[in-house]
This record gives C-alpha cells, sequence and structure tokens, in this order.
C-alpha cells in the first residue's frame, strides 16, 4: 500500500499549489474589480420596453 | 472614441433548444411515471420485453438527465453567452448541428435502450457507436463556445462562461476515459476495464456526470438567469470565483463514495469520503450566492413566480449538497445504499434543482423570446405550488420506504438470526409508498403539462424575432496592464490558457486515483479458483444485461453480518477480475444476486423467470417469458471469447472455434435436467444461458470452501 503515500503527497502537492496561487492573487490584487462584472451583465444594450421600463432608464 | 458595432443574437437556436427541452421533459417524467406505476403494476408492460422496468429505467434516467437536462443547459448557454460576450454564435452551421445531432443521439437512445442494446453502465448505457456520436457532438458544441469567445466584444468573462467552460472540458475527458470499450458487432461492446476497476472508473463518470452535467451548467445557468430574473447583481463576485475553482477541483474526486463498503480498495473509499465533505463548501458557496442576491428584496418573491421557482431550486441544490456528503459518510452509507434514498436524492436534485431551474428560465425566458408579456400568471403558480407539492411527496414517501426497508434488512432477533429473512417482506411492506411516491410524480408531471399550455399561449401571442439586434463596442485587444501577472484576470480574459489549466487540474484528480488502481496488483488479490465465464455464461451474462436485471439486483455483498447472513460470503475484489464490464448495480428493489449460484435448482429459475410471483407470490418482478420462446443467437460466441482475450480474460488458443461446442454441451445438460423436472424446453432457449449464468454467480469461491 505504498502507492497511498504517493497519493497523499501528490494531493497536498495539488492542493498546496493553488492554495499559494490563491494567496498570491489576492494579495498582488488581482481581485480588485469584483463587483463590476456583475452588475454589467444585467445590463443589455437592447431592453424590451414593455418588460423592463425601469432597467432602461437606468440604463440610458 | 470608440467605433460602436452593430449585430444580430441568434434566438433561433435558442428557440429550438427550448421547445426541445419543454418535449424532452414530458417524455423523460412521463417514462418515469410509468415506471413508477410499474413497480406495484408489473403486468403494465403489457408483455411486450421493449417496455419492461428494466429496459425503461434506463430511457428514463437518460431522457432526464441528458435530453431535459442537456436540452436545458444548451438553451440557457445559447442565450445567455452570447450576451455575455456581446457576439453572435462564432457559427450558425454549428450550431444546427448541434441542435439536431443531440436530438438525433436522444432518439437512438430512445430506440436502443427499450431494445436492450445497452452497455449497462449507469448514465453511460449508450453502445458505441452512439458513444462516437456524442463525442463528435460534444467537439462541435465546444467548437461553436470557444469560437464565440474568441470574436467576443466583451474581454471580461462572467462567472457563468468559467461554468460553461469546465462542464464542456470535463464531460469530454469523463464520457471518453468512460466509454473505452471494445466492441463485439456494430451493437455490442464490452468495457475495456473490469470489475473493480470498471467500478471505480464507471462511477468515478457516473458522479462527475452529477457533478459537471446536472451540477456546474445549471450553476452558470443560475449566475445568469438569477440576476436577471430579479435583476440585482450576484450577492458576491469573489465568493463566486472562490467556489467555482474550489468546486471544479473537489468535485472530480468524490466518485468512489459510490463505492461504499463495497471491494474497491479501503483508501479509495476513504478519499471518496474525505473529498465528499469537503464539498459542502463549495456547494453551499453556490447556494449562499444564489439565495443572497434576493438580499433586501424578498417581497419580490411574492410577485414573482421566476423567482419562486428558482428560490426553491437553489435551496434543493442546497438541501442535495448537504446530503450527499451526509451519505459518503460510511455509517450512513451503510443504511443509505441500495435503498430508496439514494431515489429521493436524486429526485430532489433533478426535480428540485434542475427541474425548478429550468422551468424557472423557461417562465423568464419564452416571453423575451416571443416580446410579449407571459400568458397566465395564475396558471404559473399553480405550477409552481402543484410541483413544490409533487417534490414533497416523492421525495418524503421515498425516504419513508428507505427508513423501513434498510432497518427491516438489518433487523436481528434476540435469538440472532434474521427478524425477516425473506427479501420480499421487506418489498411488500414499503409498496404502499411506492403509490404514494407515483402520485407525487403524477402531480409534478401535471405541473409541467400546465406549464406547456401556458408556454404555448404566450409563444402564440407574442411575435418571435430570430434575430434580436444588438450593439457593443468591439473588444481592445491587449491591454498591458495585466499582462505580467498571473492572477485570475490573467485567466479570465485568455480563454484557451484557462481552458488548458482547468483541463490540467480535473485531469490530475482523476489519474491519481485511478492510476494507482490499475497498475498496482497488491488492489486486486487473484483468487486461484475464479475461471472465466463459460461460453453458455458469457451469453447468459449478455441477456442478464440487455433485459436489465441490475436496475434491480446488485452483485456486491458488503461486510456486514447482516448481509453475509442474508446473501452468503461477502465479495472480493478477486472475484470480478473477468467482469467486462462490472455489475455490481447500485439499488436493491430485489434482492442481492452475487452468491445465487447453486441456491435453488434450475427449475425454480424457468418458472420464476417466466412468472416470478408462481415462485414468489407477491413479487413485483416483472415476469420475461419471452426468454423461454426466444432462440439464443450463438453466432456472436466466436467474437465475444476473442474480445474478452483480447481484454485480458486468460481463454486458451483456439477456444473460439470449439467454444459453441462447449455451450451447446452445457445447454444439454441443463436442459436434460429441466426436463428431469418435467419441463419441456429446448436447449437452444435464451432461458437456458440466463440459468447457466445465475447458477454461476458467486460459486467460483464457494466450490474452493468444499
Amino acid at each position: 500500500m505504498s502507492v497511498i503515500v504517493v497519493l497523499i503527497l501528490f494531493s497536498i502537492m495539488v492542493a498546496g499549489g493553488f492554495l499559494v496561487a490563491f494567496i498570491w492573487a489576492v494579495k498582488s490584487g488581482q481581485y480588485d474589480d469584483k463587483y463590476t462584472p456583475s452588475v454589467r451583465m444585467l445590463f443589455d444594450d437592447k431592453e424590451k420596453t414593455i418588460l423592463n421600463e425601469k432597467t432602461n432608464k437606468t440604463n440610458s | 472614441m470608440m467605433q460602436i458595432e452593430t449585430f444580430k443574437y441568434d434566438n433561433q437556436i435558442v428557440k429550438s433548444f427550448a421547445i426541445a427541452t419543454v418535449l424532452w421533459s414530458v417524455v423523460g417524467m412521463l417514462v418515469g411515471l410509468i415506471i413508477a406505476v410499474q413497480l406495484y403494476v408489473p403486468a403494465l408492460n403489457l408483455g411486450i420485453p421493449y417496455l419492461t422496468f428494466s429496459r425503461l429505467r434506463p430511457l428514463h434516467t437518460n431522457a432526464v438527465i441528458f435530453a431535459f437536462v442537456g436540452n436545458g443547459i444548451f438553451m440557457g448557454v445559447y442565450y445567455s453567452l452570447q450576451r455575455l460576450l456581446k457576439a453572435r454564435m462564432f457559427s450558425d452551421f454549428l450550431s444546427k448541428l448541434h441542435f439536431w445531432s443531440w436530438q438525433l443521439i436522444i432518439v437512438c437512445a430512445a430506440i436502443s435502450l427499450p431494445l436492450g442494446i445497452t452497455t449497462s453502465k449507469e448514465y453511460a448505457e449508450l453502445e458505441w457507436p452512439i458513444d462516437i456520436l456524442i463525442t463528435l457532438v460534444w467537439v462541435v458544441f465546444a467548437i461553436n463556445l470557444f469560437g464565440t469567445i474568441v470574436k467576443r466584444r466583451e474581454k471580461h468573462l462572467y462567472v457563468a462562461i468559467w461554468f460553461y467552460i469546465a462542464t464542456i472540458v470535463t464531460v469530454a475527458v469523463l464520457h471518453i476515459v468512460n466509454s473505452i470499450e471494445l466492441p463485439v458487432s456494430f451493437l455490442k461492446s464490452y468495457s475495456a476495464y473490469a470489475g473493480v476497476q470498471d467500478a471505480l472508473v464507471q462511477w468515478w463518470y457516473g458522479h462527475n456526470a452529477v457533478a459537471f452535467f446536472l451540477t456546474t451548467p445549471y450553476l452558470g445557468l443560475m449566475y445568469y438567469f438569477m440576476p436577471k430574473a430579479a435583476n440585482r447583481p450576484i450577492y458576491s463576485y469573489r465568493l463566486s470565483i472562490i467556489h467555482f475553482w474550489a468546486l471544479i477541483f473537489l468535485y472530480i474526486w468524490a466518485g468512489p463514495h459510490h463505492l461504499l463498503y463495497s471491494a474497491l480498495p479501503d483508501w479509495a473509499q476513504s478519499l471518496g469520503t474525505v473529498f465528499s465533505i469537503m464539498l459542502i463548501a463549495p456547494s453551499w458557496g453556490g447556494m449562499i450566492n444564489g439565495l443572497l442576491t434576493l438580499r433586501g428584496a424578498w417581497d419580490k418573491l411574492r410577485e414573482d413566480v421566476v423567482l419562486k421557482f428558482m428560490v426553491v431550486a437553489i435551496t434543493a441544490y442546497g438541501m442535495s449538497t448537504f446530503e450527499g456528503p451526509m451519505m459518503s459518510l460510511k455509517n450512513v452509507n451503510a443504511l443509505a445504499h441500495f435503498t430508496d434514498w439514494v431515489i429521493a436524492h436524486v429526485h430532489i436534485g433533478a426535480l428540485g434543482w434542475n427541474g425548478f431551474l429550468t422551468f424557472g428560465i423557461l417562465y423568464w425566458l419564452i416571453p423575451r423570446l416571443w416580446n410579449t408579456n407571459l400568458f397566465s400568471k395564475k396558471l404559473a403558480n399553480f405550477h409552481f405550488w402543484i410541483g413544490f407539492l409533487g417534490i414533497v411527496v416523492y421525495a418524503s414517501s421515498m425516504y419513508w420506504s428507505a427508513l423501513v426497508q434498510t432497518l427491516m434488512w438489518k433487523q436481528f432477533t434476540p435469538q440472532g438470526l434474521l427478524q425477516y429473512p425473506n427479501f420480499l417482506e421487506t418489498v411488500l411492506q414499503i409498496i404502499p409508498m411506492y403509490v404514494i411516491r407515483s402520485v407525487g410524480g403524477l402531480l409534478y408531471l401535471t405541473g409541467v403539462l400546465v406549464m406547456v399550455y401556458n408556454l404555448i399561449k404566450t409563444a402564440k401571442q407574442g411575435t418571435f424575432v430570430a434575430d434580436e439586434e444588438a450593439q457593443a463596442p468591439p473588444m481592445i485587444k491587449e491591454p498591458i496592464k495585466y499582462k505580467k501577472g498571473l492572477g485570475h484576470r490573467w485567466i479570465e480574459s485568455r480563454p484557451l490558457q484557462f481552458t488548458l489549466l482547468a483541463a490540467v487540474a480535473i485531469l490530475i484528480g482523476g489519474i491519481v486515483e485511478m492510476i494507482p488502481t490499475f497498475l498496482v496488483k497488491t488492489n486486486i488479490p487473484t483468487i486461484a479458483s475464479v475461471k472465466p465465464y463459460t461460453p453458455l455464461e458469457l451469453q447468459g451474462r449478455d441477456l442478464y444485461i440487455r433485459e436489465g436485471c441490475l436496475g434491480c439486483h446488485s452483485q456486491m455483498i458488503r461486510p456486514f453480518r447482516t448481509e453475509v447472513e442474508r446473501y452468503g460470503e461477502y465479495s472480493k475484489a478477486g472475484e470480478y477480475v473477468y467482469d467486462h464490464p462490472f455489475l455490481w448495480g447500485s439499488k436493491r428493489t430485489g434482492p442481492d444476486l452475487m452468491r445465487e449460484g447453486k441456491k435453488y435448482p434450475n427449475s425454480w429459475h424457468y418458472y420464476h423467470m417466466n412468472d416470478p410471483r408462481l415462485m414468489s407470490p407477491g413479487s413485483i418482478m416483472p415476469p420475461f417469458p419471452w426468454l423461454s420462446e426466444n432462440v439464443l443467437d450463438i453466432s456472436s460466441t466466436e467474437k465475444k471469447i476473442s474480445v474478452m482475450r483480447k481484454l485480458g480474460v486468460p481463454y486458451p488458443d483456439g477456444f473460439e472455434a470449439v467454444a459453441n461446442e462447449e455451450l451447446k454441451k452445457q445447454a444439454d445438460t441443463i436442459a436434460l435436467d429441466l426436463t428431469n423436472a418435467g419441463i419441456v424446453v429446448d436447449s437452444d432457449k435464451e432461458i437456458i444461458a440466463m440459468i447457466a449464468y445465475l447458477q454461476r454467480l458467486g460459486t467460483d469461491i464457494k466450490a474452493k470452501k468444499q
């Protein structure tokens, strides 16, 4: 069952790699704009006037 | 400063997929209702082989997963992707090709599964020519999606698109790895993997079919349609990034939780359990993000039927993703596995999460596509409540039946004997629950039919615009700001690199788990007395696969005293080394058959297959009288033996030439034994092969003991 040692090492390496990448990304400010994309998707270029009158006003 | 470009969204393809979604939802759920009733009225197959429970069950699962949910995914992706990327789909031709070939696959499945053309591997039952077709269609979908990403006008890839990409990449890998099989003929193949290995690959696939077909694409749809319907941004964009990465990395490891207490090596089982528990976090991240989108606007729920559907869907997602990890705990699994608990669990997911989210999207999308308002809010509300009631009735009856049955299976008398040694007694006890379950299904289907009417009326009162005009500035190429960074921004704007990274992440999970089991021989202790199947038994085994017996009968005795008492010696990994494919099953509607061999005389099996109620009064097993009428096709024997040898089964060289002689010899012995018991049957009938296989089951290590 020596294979289980290889497995654990492999998993820790991969998981650790992701963790390091994530911490580094946060620290280096990669996630600065974590708001605009979530709002931008709400605005379509052409709004259906019957349905979304409110959205239309804010959009234009 | 920037030239605004005018272009058109392709709504026609969205419409096509929407119609297909609605159509197949009715078909898939109707088949589900039929088989639910068959469980207490076995005669409902009307004596027709093609309508038998065991053949219709895979049709139901495939229709719901790949036809209903599949078309639902494509409907949502083709609508949202174009708008999120501010671009028309890459190619109208590929869109159409994708649509029509996916429907072709569904029709092929609807024909081949009732005919008994199946690989027997759950949710991967379709035979190899259809597997190849699926792969090709998936490539078409991938080209179309990535092509659209390349020609997009919006630089940022919204969170939903990551989920779509993860889906495309992972489903491709899963489908190909699990479908590696060697063809015997145009309509028959054997899995390249055997026994334990096949089981691990199958459930690696099976679980990730849930993860990457029923979950990630639907989370993507949730991230688009939920904010749209609520007209509010998603609760936390940062949470969506974190939970996405965590989800795709963790999900791929959880498969072995389908094989707890089985003959799979213990460490692989534990690995599956640990990762299943960890999955609660990213899953609930998705649920919280979806539900909290309505923060401060919960009053909208009173008015908006679309939001009602979506909120129940996301709640159902949260419940299933909590229940799933709980069921992956070995002590809970010991109770839940093989029972209706699993059925309840998947239906919370399918009816609640996938069903209700699809209905929510349809009620939002159809009025928009046809430039009108929903025909009737009242009918939609009726659909919501009757569907909700249907889910509650369905799930509670199944939980009840599961608990009753599993406790009966495990009950000992004070003297240490099984309290209910007759399996049938535990079945008869839960039949009322089966009746109630079908009522739940009927309620749910009624709601769907009301929706169909409502949507048709909506479409009729509006006007459909096939090409919707839109405007956007072109994308600015190569921003220098993020070029050096290796963070998320960098990935977001580079779809190709992102795809590669996602592929690497999921592949590492799969490889680490599977390769050792293939390579390390200690995982599969070979047992000297285990021998390959005789030609007649092999043919019988293929009949067992054709009739779908494994839908209700497991071949895996777990090492519990209750199971050893009831069925016999627990299953060893080494007993399955010649099983291409493995037939462990996942549900015990009937008893386990691992040690069925030599338990009853040949005549018992003959009578039982012809009319189960003759031997077990009250049994809910469908009769298989055609086995005694059909002549066994032995033209395939030679090829089957030679394919099996290629897969590593040690048949002696030149055995093909004498295989059919051996087959006839064994058939004559069984026919003679039946004649002695007063049954007149020709030795060339299918029933003889079936009996030969059933009498062989689990006897190899029995023989060693004597």
